[in-house]
């Protein structure tokens, strides 16, 4: 396959920098060029960086790891959008052949009171864990499971399943949200063990637990505008929190803890 | 520096016994802590992979006290999570012949008879419990209509073993793992420690009895103190720069071991894995692995005539040659990983590699959309192909993807004895990070599975019994030993911070990689690796005088935790260069050119080389020292490896 021969960018940076999570921020302007359309956004920032120090200035913060879309570190807002244009893609994935020569781009971290930046584009995600410490497990100690095929799973349930467990706990729905709601990373978790049979006995404290702990952790709540679902990288689906829904009615009506 | 108590000779704690009831054996025979005795141990994880977070989770449920720490902001993000393809069980479900044997020797031979037959064999023993355990977690594995677990095929073996979600195993395994250490978290067992940096470890009266971190947020060099200490930090494929592992691999944590005493066993075993998306530009900083799971169902081919520089939809059939299938009919596609990689070397040396580097073959899916359909082939491999043509620009549905291979796992690494424990007491070793189970080329979906050995059957065991055998006395953080290894950890970032010279970190780390690809990647000689060994004492020396790292150590600075990384990588290669000139064979996925069979295979000397080459830290200035634990095959039969 020969692509045709592509022209280099040149762009305009706008791009958050804050020093520390008590010290306020303020946009920067860089110009880069040369940039190739085959780079990945993550590399066009490596640029940048490449570029800061040899100036003297030190580099932009940014987190990342895997750089292959799954591992759920990185993720920055692109002209407004989390995780940028592109549908059901990581910023890792992202490729500058999306941008045109001459664009400005303006970058910013995750927005949301429950995610506090902790410097430039950084910012601190414990709150999910926390959500999950609350109740996302099936309480089973090493060593005392059954053999597998004990549990038969319909190959529909489980597929079902594994389609919320793909969240990649990057945290785009709630830099999405209006509200900064978690609800689409909550009900993720949630509709997960609520369609394994393994997850039943503890369905109804798990979901109380976890909604309580989201509330706790200070994100808002949901008001149906599917933003997080159209921001997700993993394609999770806001039916999870309609199931999830059902599953805190039904919790709050017959719960007997 | 003060190192750990010399022991003389390399003593794997193999039990007696038939190689079936070794695993039992032990385990009757080791000492156990009384449950009320438990919680007066307190004890380090360091990394929250499969090895780490399984371990941890399953010592806090037993009781210890338990600390882990990891580099990412959460435990979740650990690069188990990128493993796409399975995890290998010998459960026999699908009654193809499968067994524990099976597993083992496959295992074994896959390693090409470079790992300890004790290790592999308690690791197919377990493997079935690890399916089970993550069942139960609810991990979402891939299921029959019928609602039983479904398995597929992976190189190495005439058997279908493999357990998979999707083409994200290794995210749901570790998504499993971790949701039971954060369930320990909640019960007040696991102290957890995100975004902390292990920087060294401190031994006291010869036995491991802390470590040095630094909090990443806010820079603070901080002690902790425990009665054991668990490594589980994975790989140092990052010494290549460019690798399938994610950015912030680092060899940091095994290497600081190292310098304290731990033996580093076989680093230059590593494996180079076939399908991966080539390189493309001087800005490139990754690579990206196509599971091998997709050699299922993908062919691999370049065309016959080295001229033919037609698009590959135009090349027909009988113009493309299936290399793989044609060279090793018994095993086609699917030959274990360092013969498929050697044999696209092979075709793209002889220029017949395709795409605009020449670098590349072609895994192509045209006949497995016919006879299945398109739908089958996008509920197997979906999320690959979309990465795909994410990265490519391409659609692998249309046209056949560019493959080539990358550095992807390190079979090497702290050698350990049959416990996992190092040659320091007190210090073990799981997963990626240890030596000991894959010899020198590890068969696909058996990463997962030897991660969570350990850590959920393993080490909750042993780790148990050096707790249980007393001798250690109280141990706090106020032991001058902490102060001490803390002010040398401050010292080297101050160090670091002061070089102010021109050159950025990445800059230089690309051109350590570029020294270690081409000397010491798929293919090496005497002189390679001679001069190797040169370029990085040079690029060291450069690194001291000309590195150009901003800001403080006071704060979140990422150009800081990467200088600390490659300061080790620069130290780590040399060994890794060493490792490899001293093994005059070849075998898995290290080959000397010397050492080649008249039609370009790898030829092994099991006289002279049949052992574990560990390498024992001898001073900054001096070279290491090379200790050998001999490899006793009682069970297999050493065989010149044959996949035709």
């Amino acid at each position: 396959m020969i692509s045709p021969v592509k022209k280099n960018l040149s762009l305009n940076l706008r791009v958050w920098r804050q020093p520390s999570a008590d010290i306020p921020g303020e946009f920067r302007n860089y110009q880069l060029s040369d940039i190739s359309p085959d780079m990945s956004f993550l590399e066009m920032l490596d640029i940048l960086n490449e570029q800061l120090v040899e100036s003297g200035e030190e580099p932009v913060a940014f987190d990342h790891d895997c750089r292959e879309g799954i591992c759920g570190t990185c993720g920055v807002v692109i002209n407004g959008q989390a995780h940028g244009p592109d549908n059901e893609t990581t910023t890792c994935q992202l490729h500058m052949r999306r941008f045109a020569d001459g664009d400005t781009i303006v970058i910013e971290p995750w927005r949301a009171r429950a995610f506090p930046v902790l410097r430039d584009l950084v910012v601190d995600r414990s709150a999910f864990d926390r959500i999950v410490q609350s109740g996302g497990y099936v309480s089973v100690r090493t060593g005392q499971a059954p053999d597998g095929n004990a549990i038969l799973v319909p190959s529909q349930d489980q597929e079902e399943a594994m389609d919320a467990a793909a969240c990649i706990g990057c945290g785009a729905c709630v830099a999405a949200c209006k509200n900064a709601s978690a609800m689409l990373f909550t009900s993720a978790k949630v509709s997960h063990f609520a369609n394994l049979p393994q997850g039943h006995p503890e369905r109804k404290k798990r979901v109380l637990a976890m909604i309580s702990q989201h509330d706790e952790e200070g994100f808002g709540a949901c008001t149906n505008t599917y933003e997080c679902e159209a921001a997700c990288p993993a394609a999770i689906s806001v039916t999870h929190i309609a199931r999830l829904n059902r599953e805190y009615m039904k919790a709050m009506l017959t719960s007997k803890e | 520096m003060s190192t750990a108590t010399e022991r003389h000779t390399l003593d794997a704690r193999i039990p007696d016994g038939p190689i079936d009831q070794k695993w039992t054996r032990c385990r009757d025979e080791m000492k156990l802590v009384a449950p009320n005795n438990k919680r007066k141990f307190d004890i380090i994880v360091v990394g929250t992979g499969l090895a780490g977070a399984s371990a941890a989770a399953s010592l806090a449920e037993l009781g210890y006290n338990v600390k882990a720490f990891c580099y990412q902001d959460s435990a979740r993000r650990a690069h188990s999570i990128a493993a796409q393809g399975g995890i290998n069980a010998a459960k026999n479900y699908p009654n193809d012949g499968d067994s524990v044997h099976r597993l083992f020797y496959d295992t074994v031979k896959g390693g090409d008879f470079r790992a300890r037959e004790a290790n592999v064999y308690r690791l197919a023993e377990v493997a079935n419990n690890i399916i089970d355990q993550c069942v139960a977690q609810g991990v979402p594995f891939a299921r029959e209509y019928g609602g039983t677990l479904a398995n597929r095929t992976f190189g190495g073996a005439q058997v279908s073993r493999t357990f998979y979600c999707r083409g994200q195993t290794g995210q749901q395994l570790l998504l499993g793992a971790y949701s039971a250490l954060m369930r320990q978290v909640s019960a007040g067992k696991v102290q957890m420690f995100s975004r902390h940096e292990m920087l060294d470890l401190v031994v006291v009266d010869g036995k491991a009895r802390g470590i040095v971190c630094r909090n990443m947020v806010n820079g603070e060099i901080e002690t902790h103190a425990a009665h054991a200490v668990l490594l589980c930090t994975g790989g140092y494929g990052n010494v290549f720069y460019l690798s399938t592992n994610a950015k912030g691999c680092n060899v940091t944590a095994a290497w600081r071991c190292h310098k304290r005493g731990a033996y580093f066993a076989n680093p230059a075993f590593t494996q180079i894995h076939p399908t991966c998306i080539p390189v493309k530009g001087d800005y490139q900083s990754k690579l990206t692995l196509m599971s091998e799971s997709l050699r299922n169902d993908g062919r691999v081919w370049v065309p016959k005539d080295v001229n033919d520089k037609r698009p590959p939809s135009d090349i027909q059939e009988d113009a493309r040659d299936y290399y793989l299938e044609r060279r090793y009919p018994a095993f086609g596609n699917m030959v274990p990983r360092d013969v498929a990689s050697r044999a696209a070397k092979e075709r793209c040396d002889a220029g017949f590699g395709v795409g605009e580097t020449q670098l590349a073959v072609y895994l192509d899916f045209k006949r497995a959309i016919e006879e299945q359909g398109r739908d089958v082939i996008e509920a197997k491999y979906g999320n690959l192909f979309h990465m795909y043509k994410k990265i490519t620009d391409e659609d692998p549905y249309q046209v056949p993807m560019r493959i080539y291979p990358a550095v992807h796992y390190t079979m090497g690494g702290l050698w350990v004895d049959y416990h996992l424990e190092s040659t320091v007491p007190g210090l073990f070793v799981l997963g990626e990070a240890n030596f000991s189970d894959h010899g020198a080329n590890r068969l696909g979906a058996s990463a997962l599975m030897q991660g969570l050995a350990d850590g959920y059957f393993v080490a909750p065991y042993t780790v148990g019994h050096h707790l249980a055998n007393g001798g250690l006395k109280e141990v706090t953080t106020a032991h001058p030993k902490f102060k001490e290894t803390a002010v040398e950890a401050r010292n080297r970032i101050e160090r670091m911070l002061s070089v102010n010279g021109k050159r950025s970190v990445d800059d230089i780390h690309r051109q350590l990689g570029n020294i270690m690809w081409e000397h010491c990647g798929m293919s090496r000689s005497a002189q390679g690796l001679s001069t190797a060994i040169e370029q990085i004492r040079d690029l060291r020396a450069e690194f001291w005088q000309n590195v150009r790292v901003l800001g403080n150590g006071d704060s979140l600075n990422q150009a800081l935790e990467h200088a600390g990384r490659l300061a080790d990588f620069l130290e780590f290669g040399e060994l890794f260069a060493r490792d490899a000139l001293q093994r005059e064979e070849s075998c898995g996925g290290h080959f000397r050119e010397e050492h080649q069979t008249e039609d370009n295979e790898a030829r092994r000397d099991d006289e002279n080389f049949a052992f574990v080459g560990a390498w024992e830290h001898k001073g900054d200035d001096q070279q290491a020292v090379l200790h050998k634990e001999q490899l006793t095959f009682e069970e297999v039969k050493l065989t010149t490896r044959s996949y035709k």
